[in-house]
């Protein structure tokens, strides 16, 4: 044994590479355990796109599917419905749809690619409950609207569009999922067109 | 034979001292009321739901397909299933019902003030942890309100910025509730959180025995070493690692006086439980929700979502802000706030009773407004209810501020030498 003075510089160099080689591999044994609460390759299977046959739809009447375990609503909407969404806009928090909350090809009035078909997801943007569809019974709830969506958890009300109302609790629009027109009438609900 | 065997033990591990310091001659003040049984009846609600638990894991199937029938296996085919399974429900309400009321009287006598913040701030994560651990196990039996329960509480998380979409599915590990969501929630409330609650335990009680008990009078027992005549101090034996620095005045052991009237405390206790266990398992609605009878179905939401009665007023404070992250923000400050009582409160007298008539009042105000948010949170969201749960949102954090405000240079009466009882 040699009783070497002690290289204080020598010792505080390897005691911070072993703490950061250390830390690295910390972190690195971290990422499998959070990584595995991503959803599994099943999950995500099971996400795939669904498609909706419409040709049978009446006008005002409304298909749920589910889609990635969510109602996924499509509307065929009537002439009279489609004239009234301008009517409520004074009293809409996002009646532009400025918010993220559509594709691009559906951000318009109708927040729709179709004027007539209107697909949304059928989960209130304030705490994922299901809004009711009231196709001639909105009134109850809006003034002078006659079909829109109401939310029965926490009351937020929605326009024949998704649009969310003034002063209620829900902050965004109903969520339009991507989607497009395999042909006249079927629509493939979870994908854009295009995409693979 | 017995002595031969202490001996033996104490030789190998600190047993019998371990007894002494904090049982046998661990100091408690002689002048506990009733309002002091909590502590330790939490401690046996925590027993009670970890046997009970272990019990119902034997037979509870953590899956989709199975978790809802696995429950109601338990309650009608397996033998005294039915009186676990209360046990375990009824307990988490009880646990709350103890824990709120310990919180009570820690802000009664100012139990939190110097020196003991950290016990304060270990019993705040208690709080936190538990909650954690009801809402997961509320999520088990996998009925409509467990279902849509975890489904709004989950989507909180949702109202973060930028991360919040992401976070949202890496909690639930698919895109919507699922069997994934109970695994993962089945795994925590049965074996993480148990084991955090426990060593949070564990550190609340060395907290607490390190620097001892506050009383109703919010005054110290324990006194500068060398200040106290012989002939005041009490009788009895104190452990010398508390005699040694302080003289210690007007306490008695903890065992077997205070484990005497904690029991008495139990007895009590248990009349009230058993009540709910044997002939109001549901309590009305309250403890165990009507919707919860029905199998999760994700594409139904029940007509009225509410949370079990605990999470209540954190409810309302949610609800009574008409925007998602400011209202998400408001019920975690809520909490928050609580956490930091510590330190908000600047004054240095601690009990109620010698305290100004405005704290008194703020104090009452704040306990009412924590009641009525809670039965607020139990109701549908009428315009008027919401102006309400405004209202009484706003006199919750007034507690806060106003405290804050005038406990720096507060009207209090003379504080006693000693405790007051005799």
């Amino acid at each position: 044994m040699s009783n070497a003075p002690v290289d204080k510089g020598r010792r505080r160099f390897l005691t911070v590479a072993t703490s950061v080689v250390g830390g690295v591999g910390a972190v690195a044994v971290a990422v499998p355990f959070i990584a595995s609460w991503n959803p599994s390759a099943r999950a995500k299977n099971a996400g795939a796109p669904v498609e909706v046959n419409v040709r049978k739809a009446e006008p005002g009447q409304l298909i749920r599917v589910k889609w990635r375990g969510k109602p996924v609503w499509v509307v065929r909407r009537t002439p009279e419905m489609l004239e009234g969404l301008s009517k409520v806009e004074d009293r809409l928090r996002d009646a532009n749809s400025e918010e993220p909350q559509q594709p691009e090809y559906a951000q318009n009035q109708y927040r729709s690619i179709k004027e007539e078909f209107f697909v949304a997801v059928g989960i209130c943007t304030h705490l994922g409950c299901s809004p009711s569809y009231l196709e001639n019974g909105m009134g109850d709830h809006v003034d002078g609207v006659n079909s829109g969506f109401f939310c029965p958890c926490h009351g937020s009300k929605f326009d024949v569009a998704g649009r969310v109302f003034e002063g209620v609790p829900a902050p965004l629009n109903l969520v339009v999922p991507p989607h497009y027109f395999i042909d006249d009438n079927t629509i493939l609900v979870g994908e854009d067109k295009g995409q693979a | 034979m017995f002595k031969r065997f202490v001996e033996w033990m104490d030789a190998r591990i600190p047993m019998t001292k371990t007894w002494n310091i904090h049982l046998a001659q661990y100091p408690a003040p002689k002048n506990f009321n009733m309002w002091y049984v909590f502590g330790f009846l939490a401690t046996l609600v925590l027993i009670n739901q970890i046997l009970t638990g272990v019990w119902l894991t034997m037979n509870y199937v953590p899956s989709a397909d199975g978790a809802f029938a696995s429950v109601e296996f338990i309650m009608r085919d397996v033998e005294y299933g039915w009186l676990l399974r209360y046990m375990h429900s009824t307990g988490a309400s009880a646990f709350f019902v103890v824990v709120y009321l310990h919180m009570f009287r820690g802000m009664m006598y100012g139990s939190y003030q110097k020196p003991r913040e950290l016990i304060w701030l270990f019993g705040m994560f208690i709080f936190l942890v538990l909650m954690a651990e009801a809402f997961m196990g509320y999520l088990l039996p996998w009925g409509q309100m467990s279902y849509w329960g975890a489904q709004v509480i989950i989507s909180l998380f949702g109202a973060i910025p930028v991360i919040g979409d992401d976070l949202t599915l890496w909690i639930r590990g698919d895109y919507v509730i699922s069997g994934a969501t109970l695994n993962r929630f089945f795994a925590l409330h049965v074996i993480a959180l148990p084991l955090v609650l426990v060593i949070l335990v564990f550190l609340h009680i060395v907290a607490l025995h390190e620097v001892g008990s506050n009383n109703p009078d919010g005054v110290d027992t324990k006194k500068p070493k060398g200040s106290v005549p012989d002939e005041e101090k009490p009788k009895f034996k104190f452990h010398e690692r508390f005699t040694n620095k302080k003289d210690i005045v007007d306490s008695i052991p903890f065992y077997p006086y205070y484990i005497v009237k904690d029991m008495f405390g139990f007895g009590i206790f248990l009349f009230i439980f058993c009540y709910v266990i044997f002939f109001n398992p549901e309590m009305g609605g309250f403890f165990l929700e009507p919707p919860n009878f029905e199998p999760a179905n994700p594409l139904k939401t029940p007509e009225h979502i509410a949370p079990v009665w605990y999470f209540t007023p954190f409810y309302a404070i949610l609800r009574a802000v008409p925007d998602k992250l400011f209202g998400v923000i408001l019920m975690f400050a809520a909490i928050v706030f609580l956490a930091l009582l510590p330190w908000l409160d600047r004054g240095r007298v601690r009990s109620i009773r010698y305290r100004s008539l405005l704290h008194k009042l703020n104090l009452f105000v704040f306990a009412i407004s924590f009641v009525v948010l809670g039965y607020l949170g139990t109701q549908p969201a009428t315009p008027v209810a919401t102006v309400f749960a405004q209202i009484f949102t706003f006199l919750y954090f007034a507690f806060f501020g106003l405290l804050w405000f005038y406990s720096k240079r507060e009207k209090t009466k003379p504080v006693p030498e000693r405790v007051t009882s005799k």
